[in-house]
C-alpha cells in the first residue's frame, strides 16, 4: 500500500502558538485541524451542540481546544493543550497556548518543546505589546524558526502596504529589542475564509510565497544541537540472567550527534575513556545512532558509570562541568523565588541541591527593559539569576544544546516551581 | 543541522525515553495493561526499552469480568511470552465485598466501578506510578493532561493545579501515600499507533480484525450480543454481522466498527479514510461534555 508507505516515511514538526480568541488564533488552529480532516464528525457535533446551548451563534472552535470545564465556562485558555494533525507529508504536535501576559508561564512550557513558533499579528493593528512577547519567547527558549502570520488580512482589503509596513516593523522591532532568532518568515493569511493557510489565496496575487501548511510542511526541521555528541544515561541495563549473566549497557535518549560501534568515548565528570562495542535498540544491533534516538550502548571496558553521567565523543566539543551558573529563569509557581533558598535542582539525569545566589535583574517582558534590585520573583516573572549546585552539573549552553542547558527547580513541596536555562559560556 | 528521523521513531525515542525515567524515579511502577492497542503498544516499547533484561514494570489488569475471552488470550500468552508479573483486579471481587455497588438497567457499565478496584489495587500492591496508554488526541481533558501526572492520596487528579512541566524533564517527587500517572505515548495518535504496529510486526487481538460476529444496534452503536454480558430490551434484534473493535475496553462499552478490515493494511487504510474518533464509540464518553474529565479527577485511567 503506497499510503502506508509514505506514512512510514514522515517527519514530525512540534509548534507552538500564543494567543487568544481574538487573534483568530483558534479560528486558524481549527482550520488547520478541519482542512487535514483532523477533527472527526463527532467531534464537530459536539462542538456544534456546545456552541448552540451556550448561546453562541456561530462555531466556536475554541471549545475544540478548551478541554477543561472551567475553561468553557470561563471562555479562556488557561493550560498548554496539545492538538495533532498530519498531512501525506508531516505529523504536527501544536502545543496551543494562552496569549496574556499573565500566562507566560504557559507560553513557556508550550514553547520548551517547540521546533517552531507560529507568532499571529492583527493586520489591523501590526506590531503589539503581544507580538513582543510571544517573540521574545520564542528567542528565549531557544527557537530558531519563527513564522509571523499576518492574520485578517480580508479586513485590510489584502493590501500588500499593509503586509510589508507590518515585516519591516516587525524587523526593526526585533532589532531592537536584541532577539536571536535565525529565521523568520511572514505569511498574509485570513485564517476566518482559508487564504494562504491550506490553499494559496487568488485575493493576494502579488504574494508569491507558500501558504502557512506549505511552509510547516517543508521548512527544514531545526535539530537544536550544536554540541559534539552527548548521551545522558538515564538507566543501566542489567539482566543478570542465565543467557545475559554479564551483559551491562547504558541507556539514554541521544540528545546530540552520532554515535557508532568502534567511536571512542569520555565518560563525564569522570574524565575516563573507552570504545562503544554496541548500539542497541531493543534487541537489535544498530550500525549508527543519530539523536534524538534513545538506545543502550555497550562499552568496551568495564568501568564506573552510573546515572545522571554523560558519554561525549572523545574527538568532538565537550560539555562544560561546574557548580555557578548564571541562568535565565522563569518563574511557574505561586510561591516566589527569594534569593538564598535551597531548591533541588533536575537537569538532564542529573539531581542536585542548588541556592540561588542572587539575581541580577528582572526582565519586563513587554518593553525588554531591565529591572535591578529585586530579591525575589514571582509568578510568570522572567529574570538572569546567579546559581551554585552542591555537586558539578555536566552542562552546555542552552543555545547550544536543550537538553544539556535546561533545568527546572523543585521545592519542599516537591512541586516543580521554576525553569531555567543556562548561559554559561 | 536539521532533523533527519521519522515521526514513529522521533515518538518511539520519546517513550522509550520516559520508560526509563519511570524505572530510574520510581520504586514500584506498573503498566495497566488492558488488552487494548494502547497497553500493547506500551508493553512492546518497554520490553524493547529495558531488552534484555526483563520488564521492570509488573503488568495490572483491571478486570471488569465482562471480557471478550480472546482478551485474556492475548493477554496470558504475552505474559508468558516476556516472562512478566501480572496481577490482576476484578471488579467483581470489589462487588462481592461491598466496596462499589453494580450499575442496573439496560446501559449498565461497570467502566465506572473500574475506578474504585484500580486504587484498590494501586494501594495493596504499593504501586507508586502506574503507567497507562492513554493519548492526548483520544479526548479534550486528556489534551491537557501531563505525562507524569500526579496523584494525591485519595488517587484523585487536579486538572486545576498540575505541575508545569518542561522540555523532557519529569519530576516524580511525591509525599508517601501519593502515586502517578504516567503516559507514555501522550503524543502519539491513533493511526500512529497503528502505523508502528505495522512497522514493528506487532502481533494483534484477533478482536481488532473484522470477524462475524452477534451484535445488536443500540442509539446507532453496533454492540456485542455475545458473549452475552449486555441486557437487550425486547425491540434490539440480534443480528450476525462482519465487525471488528477500534477499542477494546469492557464489552459494555466497546462499540463494534462494521468493517472489511482484515489486515494491518487494512485498518490503517480503513483510519485514514474515517471521520468518526475511536472515543465515538465508546458509550462512557457519551454520558456528558466533561464525562472523562469528572472520571479522571476521581482517579480513572
Amino acid at each position: 500500500m503506497q499510503d502506508n508507505k509514505g506514512y512510514l516515511d514522515m517527519q514530525m514538526l512540534r509548534f507552538t502558538t500564543a494567543g487568544s480568541v481574538d487573534d483568530g488564533k483558534s479560528t486558524l488552529i481549527g482550520r488547520l485541524l478541519y482542512d487535514s480532516k483532523s477533527i472527526f464528525e463527532d467531534q464537530l457535533e459536539a462542538v456544534e451542540e456546545a456552541s448552540r446551548s451556550r448561546g453562541n451563534e456561530e462555531v466556536n472552535l475554541a471549545l475544540l481546544t478548551d478541554g477543561l470545564r472551567a475553561e468553557r465556562e470561563q471562555g479562556i485558555t488557561i493550560d498548554v493543550a496539545y492538538r495533532y494533525f498530519a498531512t501525506p507529508k508531516r505529523k504536527f504536535i501544536i502545543a496551543d497556548t494562552p496569549g496574556h501576559v499573565q500566562y507566560t508561564r504557559n507560553m513557556v512550557t508550550g514553547a520548551s518543546t517547540a521546533d517552531l513558533a507560529v507568532i499571529l499579528v492583527d493586520a489591523r493593528h501590526g506590531i503589539m505589546e503581544q507580538t513582543i512577547r510571544h517573540s521574545f519567547i520564542a528567542s528565549l527558549l531557544g527557537i530558531r524558526e519563527v513564522v509571523v502570520a499576518v492574520n485578517k488580512m480580508d479586513l485590510v482589503d489584502f493590501s500588500e502596504e499593509v503586509f510589508t509596513t507590518i515585516v519591516s516593523d516587525y524587523r526593526k522591532m526585533e532589532q531592537e529589542m536584541g532577539f536571536s532568532l535565525e529565521n523568520v518568515t511572514f505569511i498574509p493569511i485570513s485564517a476566518k475564509d482559508g487564504d494562504n493557510v491550506v490553499n494559496r489565496s487568488e485575493r493576494m496575487p502579488w504574494y508569491s510565497g507558500p501558504s502557512l501548511l506549505e511552509y510547516l510542511e517543508t521548512v527544514p526541521i531545526p535539530a537544536g544541537s550544536d554540541a559534539g555528541t552527548l548521551l545522558p544515561v538515564q538507566y543501566v541495563i542489567r539482566p543478570i540472567s542465565a543467557q545475559f549473566p554479564d551483559f551491562r549497557s547504558y541507556a539514554g535518549q541521544l540528545c546530540a550527534g552520532t554515535l557508532k560501534p568502534g567511536d571512542r568515548v569520555t565518560v563525564l565528570p569522570s574524565g575516563l575513556t573507552t570504545e562503544v562495542t554496541a548500539i542497541w535498540l531493543g534487541d537489535k544491533q544498530i550500525p549508527e545512532a543519530v539523536a534524538p534516538l534513545s538506545v543502550a550502548v555497550t562499552l568496551k571496558d568495564d568501568i564506573d558509570i552510573s546515572r545522571g553521567d554523560v558519554l561525549t565523543a572523545s574527538d568532538e566539543m565537550q560539555p562544560g562541568i561546574g557548580q555557578e551558573f548564571t541562568v535565565d529563569v522563569c518563574w511557574l509557581r505561586d510561591t516566589p523565588l527569594e534569593t538564598g533558598r535551597r531548591y533541588l535542582v533536575r537537569h538532564a539525569a542529573q539531581e542536585v541541591t542548588g541556592i540561588v545566589k542572587a539575581i541580577e535583574y528582572k526582565i519586563d517582558i513587554n518593553t525588554q527593559e531591565r529591572i535591578g534590585n529585586v530579591e525575589s520573583l514571582r509568578m510568570n516573572d522572567i529574570a538572569r539569576v546567579r546559581i551554585k549546585t552542591a555537586e558539578p552539573l555536566v552542562y552546555t549552553p542552552y543555545e547550544r544544546n536543550r537538553v544539556m542547558g535546561s533545568l527546572v527547580f523543585i521545592d519542599e513541596s516537591n512541586d516543580t516551581v521554576g525553569a531555567g536555562m543556562i548561559k554559561n559560556a | 543541522m536539521s532533523k533527519t528521523l521519522t515521526h514513529l521513531k522521533e515518538l518511539e525515542a520519546e517513550s522509550i525515553f520516559i520508560l526509563r525515567e519511570v524505572a530510574a524515579q520510581f520504586e514500584r511502577p506498573c503498566i495497566l495493561f488492558s488488552g487494548g492497542k494502547d497497553s500493547i503498544v506500551l508493553t512492546h516499547l518497554a520490553w524493547k526499552a529495558f531488552w534484555p533484561a526483563k520488564i521492570p514494570f509488573r503488568l495490572v489488569h483491571i478486570d471488569t469480568g465482562h471480557n471478550f475471552p480472546e482478551t485474556l488470550t492475548y493477554r496470558d500468552e504475552l505474559v508468558a511470552r516476556l516472562g512478566a508479573d501480572l496481577t490482576v483486579g476484578s471488579v467483581q471481587e470489589s462487588i462481592d465485598k461491598g466496596r462499589v455497588r453494580e450499575e442496573t438497567g439496560y446501559n449498565a457499565s461497570r467502566n465506572k466501578l473500574q475506578t474504585v478496584t484500580l486504587l484498590d489495587t494501586l494501594a495493596a500492591g504499593k504501586f507508586d506510578a502506574a503507567i497507562g496508554g492513554a493519548r492526548r488526541d483520544e479526548e479534550k481533558a486528556r489534551a491537557k493532561e501531563r505525562i507524569f501526572s500526579h496523584r494525591d492520596e485519595f488517587g484523585q487528579w487536579n486538572p486545576k493545579n498540575q505541575r508545569p512541566e518542561l522540555w523532557n524533564i519529569y519530576n516524580a517527587k511525591k509525599d508517601v501515600g501519593e502515586h502517578f500517572r504516567v503516559f507514555p505515548i501522550s503524543n502519539w495518535t491513533e493511526m500512529d499507533v497503528w502505523q508502528y504496529i505495522y512497522q514493528e510486526g506487532i502481533e494483534m487481538p484477533s478482536l481488532y480484525f473484522t470477524h462475524r460476529r452477534k451484535v445488536f444496534q443500540r442509539d446507532g452503536q453496533w454492540l456485542a450480543a455475545e458473549p452475552a454480558f449486555i441486557p437487550r430490551r425486547p425491540e434490539e434484534e440480534v443480528v450476525e454481522m462482519d465487525v471488528r473493535c477500534r477499542t477494546i475496553g469492557d464489552v459494555t462499552c466497546t462499540g463494534l466498527t462494521l468493517s472489511r478490515a482484515h489486515s494491518l493494511e487494512d485498518i490503517i487504510a480503513e483510519i485514514a479514510a474515517t471521520r468518526i474518533t475511536e472515543r465515538g464509540g465508546r458509550a462512557d464518553d457519551r454520558r456528558s461534555e466533561s464525562a472523562m474529565e469528572d472520571r479522571k479527577k476521581q482517579g480513572y485511567f
